[in-house]
């Protein structure tokens, strides 16, 4: 699987990718073998990541994997201690960050307070050889585009968090940069204003097209904005793909747990598409497993589906055949949460553990699931994944 | 799957990448290395040559010497002799004699008794090592060859001790009882001084932020009074309160207030308000959310003070008690003026240097002065790293209620205190306007007339205001540089671990030590530098030497106070960081920095410990005035320059309220 955007874990997919990248434009932004450590702490290892012209990326990953150190290593803030930058061809690995291209917005905003809103987004016009007209325009200009015009001559302290935020991305975008880049921009935020500026930045950035790299802790934020989410831990990257690919398809127990929410199960692999778990055998695909290996299963909540008492009865929905990976359960508790019901289930075949399930209104309703009440759930097949165990 | 574990380990073949400097990395590091060497010429070198200066003993070495006499037809030589075999016959010089200064000199006819002059007998003189030396009146002779000389050259033959290195000054100074007594009472000082101050401050402190006592910002400005006069000045004060011809002379039960009531007395006045401010503000920093807690778990007013109000404050207690400590063992003005016989330290540097010339033992003293001073500096030091933030964002800031009486409890301590300081002040107001205190109170403005008295005159004055200016405008702007890359520049992790170390330094290092090891490193024709010894620039580079640390401090906080980022979006403008620097960092941080030219001109205006030693007969100083016109009688006089400086002082406080106003509201207007 090779996009504009890849990874190289070992060195055969390197010579893929050797082979791959002939074939499609040159990447904007290649990073190779990116190493960064601070005496025995590896806070990136072995970084490779290619980023196409135009592309908005998402770095995705709790507090301290190294997302944050990565963007100041492109951004020439931090320098890695080994490994290769390319930036449009050119090669900017060791260039200080004055003779970088990019420009850069904070979770702090960092907006001089002592300057107007127009004397900040000028900062870097000025100096540049344009006009005190063109500057003037320039600024305008840019106000409009980040819809605050109104209020040029006020000064930092006197707007919102919002309006600060996008001030700085003005401040930012003002020169023109090939490469935006933005440090958890959204965090110091309220949540409403959060979600408003999420679609104003994406829409900002889809205007432009310019090549946009976002660092961020929020799944919700990488998924809603992002071409492209790099999702790492403990200084990897341990998935890079499209928010469907990372959510459906989650390559790694990390990715799986980080992103939306699961239910694991310990399990042992009984070959050719079954599984055990508790003490009972259930369906799914077991590539790249070999019989007797132990392994963690996992399932999401909302993908679990229910069926009612008697699911062999005709009540069942959405599938007419019957389905595999059915289970009795025990509905324990009920927690509503205005789109849907989050249950916890108890099933025998699962063993002691609880089984989180996140069933419509809608469902629950015509089930008449209730607490205390017996039904059935399915874990459909291709929905349970699998992962060897400890990672 | 698992990367963490397939990853391979960083290939250790490859060196690590540096990054390529950019042209401001360049400049502020040019920057960087000249406020450093500043540092390095104004404080290193000269501790470090006073240090060896210490260790210097200086003795004639009577065996290096060779001496040959002609007969009297000056053809005919008898036998070579040392003259440590003549001193052997002829006892012509005792053991004790021996030990000499860096000047001592020892004339060769010593060893000749049967010398004369215009005799027609020639002498030969040589050592017996290349580092031998004597003088030929001044021309030095050095070197294992045979000089011959008349007898009336020889006549003016003197012999120069040579110098080793060792502990023997120090071996002296403790086999000295005067010296060594002295270190007792200093520490003995120090110590009470520190409890009476800080149980004062603290009390005070507490009035002003757990009662509701009226006249609050009154007394927080006559609290810090002392501040804006020389420590001399409450010597005088004392002198005419408590002295021989004093009006209340009798309280003190027949006990001198020369010696160490005085010294505790003045002591108390002049750190009082170092002491206050310190515990004022960790006091003020009360979470009132505690007080809640107090008062529900129904704990009792003592209980809540001892495990509330005394815990929370205790990092600054301790630290203000490290700052009088320091003030009083280190301070020279005061136990000068009303210390009588009562060995101090820092006298003693002086009495060594200026009284007896034996720079030698200066410097000793000035290394054992160090000890304490240094001892308390790095325990400070410790104590505050270990402080963690007693007040997280969500505190609720503490009001206390009224409670009448504990607020007329606190108003009338703090009328009391005010009182003392007040009552100072105006007994030195009064002393330089009457003619004679206290038999003849008529007004005069004859102590006024400094022209005609030792010290410097009207001159003296202007040459302190131009000392305070010139060390207000350097040292603002080499300190707030200083303190920009220290904590601005990116990299360079070593080289501003230095700075800051030595930037640090100034605390601990005593003026007068500070000005013993001007003295030993600018007096010195082979250093380069030697052209500043004796004018204003030595007066200046000494003073914000001097005072460096706290202005440093004051600039570190503001700075640190600013987005780091700041100077991550000028690179990403690629804007240069001067353009930063100009339109941002200094407005924004304008408050601090004309906070630090106040304190900088204020303490120029009053230091003596550090120029005592430096002024010369042109640049002489209204401080250095006050203390040689007490020690020449002149009291009134002395008085009256003291005043001087206060009223200067209080003028230049006007001043900068002013301008601060006047220039915050025109650039600050985003606060």
């Amino acid at each position: 699987m090779r996009h504009a955007l890849s990874i190289e874990p070992t060195p055969t997919s390197r010579q893929h990718f050797a082979d791959d990248a002939a074939a499609e434009p040159a990447p904007y932004l290649q990073i190779s073998h990116l190493w960064k450590t601070y005496g025995d702490f590896v806070a990136l290892r072995d970084i490779s990541l290619s980023i196409a012209r135009g592309e908005f990326v998402c770095f995705l990953g709790p507090s301290g994997c190294g997302k944050t150190t990565l963007l100041r290593a492109i951004a020439g803030l931090d320098l890695q201690t080994q490994g290769t930058i390319l930036q449009d061809g050119r090669n900017i690995s060791t260039l200080p960050a004055s003779s970088r291209d990019y420009g850069i917005v904070f979770q702090s905003y960092a907006l001089f307070p002592n300057l107007t809103i127009e004397q900040n987004i000028a900062f870097g016009l000025e100096n540049t050889g344009r006009s005190k007209a063109g500057v003037a325009s320039r600024v305008a200009e840019l106000l409009e585009t980040v819809g605050l015009s109104a209020h040029g001559k006020k000064y930092p302290a006197q707007l919102s968090g919002g309006q600060q935020q996008r001030i700085a991305l003005a401040r930012a975008i003002a020169i023109s940069p090939g490469l935006l880049l933005l440090d958890e921009p959204l965090s110091a935020l309220d949540a409403k204003v959060r979600v408003h500026l999420r679609h104003e930045i994406k829409a900002l950035q889809r205007k432009l097209g310019v090549t946009t790299i976002m660092v961020t802790h929020d799944q919700e934020e990488a998924l809603a904005m992002a071409d492209r989410i790099v999702v790492m831990n403990h200084g990897v990257i341990e998935q890079v793909g499209s928010p469907t690919e990372i959510y459906r398809h989650p390559e790694t127990l990390f990715v799986a747990d980080f992103i939306g929410e699961t239910n694991q199960f310990p399990a042992h692999v009984l070959g050719d598409g079954e599984v055990e778990i508790g003490h009972s055998a259930f369906c799914c695909s077991t590539e790249e497993f070999s019989a007797g290996h132990a392994a963690t299963a996992v399932v999401r909540p909302v993908d679990i589906i229910p069926h009612g008492a008697d699911a062999h009865a005709a009540n069942a929905i959405d599938r007419p055949a019957t389905p595999q990976n059915l289970i009795d359960a025990e509905v324990r508790e009920m927690e509503f949460l205005g789109m849907f019901w989050r249950t916890r289930l108890t099933a025998p075949r699962l063993g002691e553990r609880t089984l989180v399930a996140d069933f419509s209104v809608n469902a629950v309703r015509r089930l008449r699931i209730e607490t205390g009440g017996a039904i059935q759930v399915e874990i459909p097949r291709e929905r349970l994944l699998l992962y060897p165990r400890g990672a | 799957m698992n990367m963490v574990l397939e990853a391979p380990h960083l290939p250790m073949i490859r060196k690590r990448l540096r990054q390529e400097a950019s042209r401001d990395d360049r400049i502020k590091l040019g920057f960087m290395a000249v406020i450093g060497l500043y540092l390095i010429v104004a404080l290193g070198a000269p501790l470090s040559v006073m240090l060896s200066k210490s260790l210097s003993t200086y003795r004639f070495d009577l065996a290096a010497f060779e001496f040959q006499v002609s007969d009297e037809t000056g053809a005919n030589w008898g036998s070579v002799v040392s003259a440590a075999d003549l001193n052997r016959e002829l006892g012509a010089v005792t053991d004790n004699e021996l030990s000499s200064s860096s000047d001592g000199r020892l004339a060769a006819t010593k060893f000749f008794p049967d010398f004369k002059f215009r005799s027609p007998v020639h002498y030969r003189v040589r050592g017996t090592t290349d580092d031998v030396a004597f003088l030929v009146g001044s021309t030095l002779e050095k070197g294992t060859e045979w000089r011959e000389y008349d007898s009336g050259t020889f006549r003016r033959v003197v012999l120069r001790p040579a110098r080793s290195l060792g502990f023997e000054n120090f071996t002296t100074y403790f086999s000295t009882p005067a010296l060594a007594q002295s270190i007792y009472n200093s520490v003995l000082m120090a110590i009470v001084s520190t409890v009476f101050t800080i149980s004062i401050a603290f009390a005070l402190a507490y009035g002003l932020t757990r009662s509701c006592m009226p006249l609050k910002g009154l007394f927080r400005g006559i609290l810090t009074i002392p501040i804006l006069v020389p420590s001399l000045l409450p010597g005088i004060a004392l002198v005419y309160l408590f002295g021989n011809q004093g009006v209340f002379r009798d309280w003190l039960l027949g006990y001198s207030i020369y010696g160490p009531i005085g010294i505790v007395i003045g002591s108390v006045f002049f750190t009082l308000p170092h002491a206050f401010l310190i515990i004022l503000t960790a006091l003020s920093i009360a979470d009132a959310r505690h007080y809640e807690a107090a008062a529900s778990l129904k704990a009792s007013k003592w209980r809540t003070f001892t495990t509330v109000t005394v815990p929370g404050a205790r990092f600054g207690i301790v630290s203000a008690a490290f700052v009088v400590f320091t003030l009083v063992i280190t301070d020279f003005g005061l136990p000068k003026v009303i210390g009588g016989q009562y060995g101090m330290l820092a006298v003693d540097i002086y009495k060594q240097v200026i009284g007896q010339q034996n720079f030698e033992m200066g410097a000793v003293v000035s290394v054992i002065l160090l000890v304490p001073a240094v001892l308390a500096f790095a325990v400070d030091r410790r104590m505050q790293k270990r402080q963690v933030a007693l007040l997280s964002a969500r505190a609720v800031p503490y009001a206390p209620k009224p409670n009448a009486r504990m607020d007329g409890l606190c108003f009338a301590f703090a009328c009391l205190v005010s009182l003392f300081i007040l009552g100072m002040i105006a007994m030195c107001q009064i002393a330089a306007i009457v003619k004679f205190w206290p038999y003849d109170l008529t007004l005069t403005t004859k102590n006024f007339a400094f022209d005609l008295m030792d010290g410097g005159g009207w001159a003296a004055y202007g040459n302190s205001i131009r000392l305070a200016l010139l060390t207000a405008l350097f040292g603002s702007v080499v300190v707030f540089a200083g303190a920009y890359m220290v904590e601005k520049a990116d990299g360079f992790r070593f080289g501003r671990g230095v700075f800051h170390f030595l930037a640090m330094m100034p605390m601990a290092v005593p003026g007068m030590v500070l000005g013993l090891a001007y003295i030993f490193f600018f007096n010195n024709p082979a250093n380069p530098l030697h052209p500043i010894y004796g004018t204003m620039t030595i007066l200046v580079v000494s003073t914000v030497t001097h005072f460096y640390t706290v202005a440093h401090l004051t600039a570190l906080t503001a700075l640190k106070q600013m987005d780091p980022e700041f100077e991550s979006v000028a690179a990403s403008l690629k804007q240069p960081f001067h353009r930063l620097f100009f339109r941002v960092t200094v407005p924004v941080c304008l408050p601090a920095i004309l906070n630090i030219a106040i304190y900088l001109f204020v303490n120029a205006m009053t230091t003596v410990s550090a120029v005592v030693f430096l002024y010369a007969t042109d640049t002489k100083l209204a401080s250095v005035a006050v203390l040689n016109m007490d020690d020449a009688g002149d009291i009134a006089p002395a008085a009256a320059m003291g005043m001087m400086i206060f009223y200067t002082n209080v003028a230049a406080k006007l001043v900068h309220a002013l301008i601060a106003r006047g220039l915050l509201a025109r650039t600050q207007a985003w606060r």
